[in-house]
């Protein structure tokens, strides 16, 4: 044990870290899983190392570590932790209460759940400060003050009078950081900080980040699943797959010089080849000049939208959180009826609500949502959830409809194995594919897939865009595809239209829409998609900073 | 004070005032479809055609239902319930002073029970699932399991029986000083105290236990706050709504409900007045016990509503 002390300028060294959890599988026995088997790591300080790998692969589970945290029934059983030169693993309870919100500080994926919406801003800030004694109260709220500042928040002077359900996730996730930079840690644990986030707000907090962590000389461990993000703030990446290191090495050697297979598939972009195709025909569904709001007309979300979708093609509708995407889709499906303007489909007007409309045109019309999970029956097997809409539209019934649940379970790629399994049997990946079956089941005309694959990791995402894609070939059936993520939309689209603030900026088959010119905000959302790149924030920072200083 | 607040509690309120409205119109028909009327009542064994027929003109039952009905509801809103049949008393009065020994022992009883029980959830949270949880939840079902009368007789056979701290029989009396009266209440609150506890426990912990799963109580954890602190600075305040919402109910039991107790303690409380007239059918003392009843518990149940309301900070505090 005399290898305890540490290196001079080391903070954190992790040496074979073993994780445990007890998991209930339904039916069975419990039975104990290894979540992170043996995984070791230095950190110095003031240096930010990125933990990247899909979900599952242990990354928050080994960040939590260093705060001695695990969350549900997690438990750290083997290997050392050593922070500022001592195991924390040795300390106890107290021990943990001690350095956690002082030593190392934490900054959650999403801000908005994060905070407590009970309390106002600044009394969640310097709580951890507070606690441990380290200021009193008014150096503290000091401290927070300039910290808002740094981090160019509006109103730092009383932005922390508010409440959480006041402020914008993206300025949510700069105050979450603030409170984390509060208390005056020496390590902070991001974990996915800039996920949850718009494309256009990453940036601006993934900037914040990095110069709050370069101006206080914090060490951070950052992690993510997305690889060009992380490339942006690190010092060093370390891979992680099913518990495991796969590698470890500075940034550059990661993103440039891969020597893993695994990190390699990270790295390499995965463009899908797909034709684009003209709009040769009528318009199989058109959307005339809706104008849609909530709340009794009070909240116009939808301002005089038109787009046409052709007939086993692909538009694509990107757009950030709140530009009225996904009320499109509510509009279309007659979830909330527009005010002004019709949605035609096969040359007829439909009905504007849900309850107007036949079952036939019910039928022709699918959705997909962005969590499989909560869009299937917990209690219902596969089986039963991909017959339904046999049953239902077509009024199949035994041998003949398992024939074509069979059928359709191959099509996207999952055997008869799964018949009889219940979706929390199922990886995120397949359980998306059996709602991809069950919508095909009714045999529609349109698909409206709502951010599909944002939830998945992007080699499983990968898979279900090149599933849609195959399923179109031999469907002929089109897709409408809500998106905010730039990539998928050059993958599939063969028509784009960017939506800003209820109305659409921007319209056009896709070559034409993602050739310049741009509009403003086009050029924003493009240019602010994170490139694999050394280097690519600070350009992108600065490329901004120009134009709005009229250059 | 925000304006969609004020307009929440008001629509609140004014949905209070409708629906007593309507509890009255039912209270009325369904007093009316009872065979017999006040003149029968009245005249009892001596009862002729003609001296029906004049005491129903007299008393205006000859009337339409719904003009009688306005004559009873302006008399309730002006302080006037009627005359009782049976005794000739005026209701407001008699009411009066047994209405405020219900509220008397239900505020006691409530003292004890709302913080005692909240404190008791905040505990099982804390110990969840081990052994301190397990008892207490262990405890406040036994107690709510009982019959009510099994645990009054309970409690006069130990505290009154045996070791006579308290008295058996609960007589209230004017003059009586406060220590006096409370200890003649502390045997029948002590039962509805045990009676109600339960339900606002397990209240309590079902609605803070659901909280504990959320980010911000990971976040707290993660500041390095201790798991009592945890719960009740970040979790509490977050569950208070449905914690308020058993309250209320629990306290219209208390004022309501208490029948059974105030019998067995011969409690001169609402409860032993309204079950004494229901025997004697004494429709004008059943009807205006039964409107201050639904009064009280459409009122706790508003103050539940607007307590919820106001306790959301997306309510209190609006973009």
């Amino acid at each position: 044990m005399a290898d305890t002390k540490a290196k001079p300028g080391v903070l954190l060294d992790i040496r074979n870290l073993r994780i445990e959890a007890t998991v209930y599988p339904p039916g069975e026995a419990p039975k104990t899983i290894t979540l992170v088997h043996d995984v070791s790591l230095t950190l110095e300080k003031g240096k930010v190392l990125g933990l990247i790998g899909e979900s599952g692969a242990g990354k928050s589970t080994i960040g939590l570590s260093s705060m001695g945290y695990g969350r549900g029934g997690v438990r750290i059983t083997g290997g050392e932790v050593i922070l500022n030169g001592r195991d924390i693993l040795k300390g106890g309870k107290e021990g943990f209460r001690k350095l956690r919100g002082r030593e190392v500080c934490y900054v959650a994926q999403s801000a908005a759940a994060a905070f407590n919406p009970a309390h106002r801003l600044m009394d969640q800030v310097v709580e951890a400060t507070l606690l441990h004694g380290t200021a009193t109260r008014a150096e503290a709220e000091k401290r927070a003050v300039a910290l808002f500042k740094k981090l160019s928040l509006p109103n730092p002077e009383t932005i922390g009078e508010r409440f959480p359900h006041q402020v914008s996730g993206g300025q949510l996730q700069r105050v979450m950081t603030a409170m984390a930079l509060c208390s005056e840690p020496d390590l902070i644990v991001f974990d996915e900080p800039t996920t949850a986030l718009d494309v256009t707000t990453q940036i601006d907090v993934l900037a914040a980040i990095k110069d709050a962590i370069r101006d206080t000389h914090v060490a951070a461990l950052y992690i993510t699943h997305d690889l060009a993000v992380v490339a942006q703030v690190s010092d060093e990446i370390m891979v992680l797959r099913h518990g495991r290191l796969v590698e470890w090495g500075g940034t550059r050697q990661i993103i440039k010089e891969p020597r893993q297979e695994y990190t390699n598939a990270l790295v390499s972009v995965h463009e899908i080849e797909h034709q684009e195709q003209q709009p040769d025909t009528a318009p199989m569904l058109s959307v005339k000049n809706v104008t849609a709001a909530y709340g009794g007309g009070h909240v116009k979300v939808l301002k005089n939208v038109s787009v046409d979708i052709y007939p086993g093609q692909t538009l694509a509708v990107v757009g950030e959180s709140g530009s009225g995407k996904s009320t499109l889709a509510r509009a279309i499906t007659g979830l909330l009826p527009p005010e002004q303007g019709s949605v035609v489909f096969d040359g007829r007007a439909l009905g504007n609500r849900l309850s107007d409309r036949p079952k036939e045109d019910l039928r022709q019309l699918q959705m997909i949502y962005q969590m499989a999970d909560v869009a299937m029956n917990p209690r219902q097997t596969v089986g039963t959830i991909i017959g339904r809409p046999l049953e239902f539209y077509f009024g199949m019934k035994g041998r003949e409809r398992d024939k074509r649940v069979a059928e359709l379970l191959d099509e996207i790629e999952m055997g008869k194995g799964f018949l009889d399994r219940y979706p929390a049997e199922l990886s995120g990946g397949q359980k998306q594919r059996v709602c991809i079956a069950r919508s095909l089941a009714a045999k529609p005309k349109l698909i409206i897939c709502d951010e599909v694959t944002s939830a998945l990791d992007p080699l499983v995402a990968h898979g279900i865009l090149k599933l849609l894609l195959d399923l179109q070939q031999v469907e002929k059936v089109a897709y409408l595809f809500i998106t905010h993520d730039l990539a998928t939309v050059k993958s599939i689209a063969d028509s784009i239209a960017v939506m800003y603030r209820g109305e659409v900026v921007r319209y056009g088959s896709k070559s034409k829409v993602l050739a310049p010119p741009f509009d403003a905000y086009t050029d924003l959302l493009l240019s602010s998609v994170p490139e694999m790149e050394i280097g690519w924030l600070e350009k992108a920072i600065k490329g901004r900073r120009m134009e709005s200083a009229g250059n | 004070m925000s304006a969609p607040i004020v307009k929440l509690v008001a629509q609140r309120i004014a949905l209070g005032i409708l629906l007593l409205l309507a509890v009255s119109v039912l209270i009325f028909a369904g007093t009316q479809i009872l065979p017999g009327d006040v003149a029968q009542a009245i005249l009892g064994q001596s009862a002729t055609p003609e001296s029906l027929a004049n005491l129903r003109e007299q008393l205006g039952l000859n009337d339409p239902a719904y003009i009688r009905y306005f004559r009873w509801l302006g008399g309730v809103l002006t302080g006037d319930l009627g005359t009782a049949m049976s005794s000739g008393q005026d209701i407001a009065t008699s009411i009066k002073e047994r209405l405020w020994n219900t509220l008397f022992l239900a505020f006691w009883a409530a003292i004890v029970a709302i913080p005692l029980a909240i404190t008791l959830g905040l505990i099982a949270v804390r110990y969840r699932n081990g052994w301190v949880d397990k008892l207490i939840s262990g405890v406040a079902l036994a107690s709510t399991s009982f019959p009510e009368f099994f645990i009054g007789y309970l409690l006069v056979f130990y505290f009154a029986v045996q070791h006579q701290w308290f008295p058996a029989i609960s007589t209230v009396y004017d003059g009586m000083s406060f220590g006096e009266r409370l200890q003649a209440i502390a045997l029948p609150a002590a039962a509805l105290t045990l009676v109600v506890l339960a339900h606002m426990m397990r209240m309590t912990r079902a609605a803070i236990l659901n909280v504990m799963q959320s980010a911000y109580v990971e976040t707290a954890e993660l500041k390095g706050l201790s798991a009592s602190a945890v719960i009740r600075k970040h979790a509490l305040p977050n569950a208070i709504a449905p914690i308020i919402n058993v309250v209320m109910l629990n306290l219209a039991y208390l004022v309501v409900g208490v029948v059974v107790v105030e019998v067995i303690f011969v409690y001169p409380g609402m409860g032993q007045y309204l079950v004494d007239h229901v025997t004697k059918r004494d429709v004008p003392v059943v009807q205006a016990v039964g409107l201050i009843f639904a009064a009280v518990y459409i009122t706790l149940n508003i103050i539940a509503d607007i307590a919820a309301i106001v306790a959301n900070p997306r309510l209190r505090h609006p973009k």
